[in-house]
């Protein structure tokens, strides 16, 4: 009993030490920024939602948020459907330097992005991509189709060599067998992995800023922009923080279960 | 015609694994591929179905090669040991698979699913998806499906040695009763003894990637060629005794000396290896012709209807079977009676010797 206690005190400090700064930034997007420089709150005291409202409607702001899901969900799209087969053709078949193939995709995710921010810019400038959401979602495939083969990869090995040959037996040509059996077995995976593309295109800043300059600004860039423009307004910024977080929470939601079986079975 | 193997051999990562193997399979025929694990039974039909080339030799169905031909355009079913089925789909998507990819009618797919539901008894169970049922119940998924598919050649992997006792009885008589009436070339890998014997057909003994016999089972099981036929096709284990014969004269090991009856008389001199099976050995009662031998028991193994007797002899431990539950205590002296006249003798080079070895 006594060790339960203990171990429930132990969560409930963990959890208001996790959910403290975005109790914070909830807070701080409901106070006026008089309340916010002039002491320590723990709760608004004129609690307002002009902010929120001021991004919804601003175009601006809207258009941001429009580019960032877009190339989010295009980047998505991408990575995922190329990681299958590669995923797919690492775990089943033997080549000549798969393994080492296979560690070189990794590798791919060790370099900062600052490295590849000027090739990029250059190349996407010359090819008429510079300032498109698609400069950003196929940039951002770099890192995200490495994480994607290599998260399902493991999922493919998960499912058993005799389920590919029962499926031949049985008359299935591959691509058939391919949608129509192999996709649903491994549905876990692809959630999983879409949730960390997702994720990582999602908040990922430099090369969006990079790669983009007025047609198609990311959210991260607006941000930069309102307090460049108009001096520190930080109830607005926390508001924007609080609308950054919901996508991403939406996206947990769907793909829970999804990621608590993908824990569990693949390489997470 | 069937399905023939032409001196088919398969080295994989430098070792061979199948050597040699040149088999005739007749349509309508059940075929036991009888060997321990590694002997290459599973890599075997894993040719035979067309998932795996050989490195050498040819496989023939129906007189024509099959070389070229990529799995799922053969006439082929295969049941795995471990229970293979598509976890997403329903048992009744499960069986029905061949044929919706064949794209047959609904009323035909209905009509042969059932009907191999029925056979297997599935039918109450076809709404559930595969990890709703038990074990027993999805390998009779994956039979369902061979048989829903009407194969030419249809392969069962060890397709009972997963399932618990009773289900492996009954499915064992009924395999081969379903799967005859279709005309297929039925292979069933085991490495049972017993289940080769209780399924019948022709068994094809291996080892280390051979074919050692193949022939009628009965034949193969009373009048192994080989001692190495014997040997796979024995349990409990062949026992073996190497003797030696000099005129009226056997020798075993440095001291016992044999009569020489049975099997042993008219042997030509020379050196050679008695085995026998442990039916032919019983404790303290003499048969017509016996040979003797006399020991300690070591262990006494009770199964119920019978008991195998370890004993312990100066040429060696030797197994022998009694009906019932077996009197034998450890470290009873016993004297071990061997039916001379049904002894299995081999010479050096492990072939058959003796006066029964040209029937």
């Amino acid at each position: 009993m006594h060790a339960s206690r203990l171990s429930r005190v132990f969560l409930i400090v963990y959890l208001i030490v996790l959910m403290l700064p975005i109790y914070w930034l909830i807070n701080m997007s409901l106070k006026t920024n008089t309340d916010i420089v002039s002491g320590l709150g723990f709760y608004p005291k004129h609690p307002t939602f002009a902010k929120y409202l001021f991004i919804l409607t601003d175009p601006t702001w809207q258009h941001g948020f429009g580019v960032s899901l877009t190339f989010v969900a295009i980047n998505t799209l991408i990575s995922v459907t190329v990681a299958l087969p590669a995923a797919y053709a690492f775990n089943r078949y033997a080549f000549v330097g798969d393994k080492h193939l296979f560690f070189w995709l990794l590798s791919n995710q060790m370099a900062p992005a600052a490295v590849y921010a000027m090739p990029f810019f250059n190349l996407y400038y010359a090819l008429g991509l510079f300032d498109t959401v698609w400069a950003v979602a196929l940039a951002h495939c770099v890192f995200n189709v490495p994480l994607a083969v290599w998260i399902l990869e493991g999922f493919v090995g998960g499912v058993p060599r005799e389920i590919d040959e029962t499926a031949a037996i049985d008359g299935y040509s591959f691509p058939h067998f391919f949608i129509k059996i192999f996709l649903p077995l491994i549905a876990n995976g692809i959630g999983v992995t879409a949730f960390f593309c997702f994720m990582f295109s999602w908040v990922e800043q430099l090369l969006a800023m990079t790669l983009t300059s007025s047609h198609a600004l990311p959210i991260p860039a607006v941000m930069t922009q309102a307090y460049a423009l108009e001096g520190m307004d930080w109830s607005l910024l926390a508001a924007a923080g609080v609308l950054t977080m919901i996508p991403g929470a939406i996206v947990i939601w769907f793909v829970r279960n999804h990621i608590a079986k993908g824990f569990a079975l693949g390489r997470v | 015609m069937g399905l023939s193997l032409e001196n088919v051999g398969v080295i994989s990562a430098g070792q061979p694994v199948i050597r040699d193997v040149s088999l005739d399979l007749v349509s309508g025929s059940m075929n036991v591929l009888l060997g321990p694990t590694l002997s290459g039974k599973t890599t075997l039909m894993r040719l035979m179905a067309g998932l795996d080339r050989p490195t050498s030799g040819r496989i023939l169905v129906e007189g024509r090669d099959v070389a070229g031909i990529p799995v799922r355009k053969r006439s082929v079913a295969m049941v795995y040991q471990q229970f293979v089925n598509y976890p997403t789909l329903s048992v009744y998507e499960n069986i029905a698979s061949p044929l919706r990819v064949a794209r047959l009618g609904k009323a035909e797919v209905d009509e042969r699913v059932r009907k191999a539901a029925r056979l297997v008894g599935l039918e109450p169970l076809l709404a559930r998806l595969p990890s709703q049922i038990s074990g027993g119940q999805q390998q009779r998924t994956a039979i369902a499906r061979a048989i829903v598919k009407g194969a030419d050649i249809v392969m069962l992997d060890e397709p009972l040695a997963n399932l618990d006792y009773k289900l492996r009885e009954e499915l064992r008589e009924e395999l081969p009763r379903i799967f005859r009436e279709t005309g297929a070339v039925l292979v069933y890998a085991t490495t049972e003894p017993l289940e080769a014997l209780l399924l019948g057909g022709n068994t094809a003994t291996l080892s280390q990637g051979r074919v050692v016999e193949f022939g009628p089972t009965a034949s193969v099981y009373h009048d192994a060629q080989l001692l190495e036929s014997a040997r796979v096709f024995s349990d409990p284990p062949l026992n073996e005794i190497r003797i030696a014969k000099h005129g009226d004269q056997i020798r075993a090991g440095k001291t016992e000396h044999l009569s020489a009856d049975g099997e042993l008389a008219g042997l030509p001199d020379g050196a050679y290896t008695l085995a026998f099976r442990a039916d032919i050995v019983r404790l303290g009662q003499p048969w017509q012709k016996s040979i003797r031998l006399a020991g300690r028991v070591a262990v006494a193994e009770i199964s119920g209807s019978e008991s195998f007797v370890h004993v312990e002899t100066a040429l060696g431990t030797f197994v022998c079977v009694e009906i019932g539950v077996s009197a034998a205590q450890p470290d009873d002296l016993v004297d071990l009676f061997i039916d001379a006249s049904r002894v299995f003798v081999f010479d050096e080079a492990g072939r058959r010797a003796g006066s029964r070895s040209n029937r």
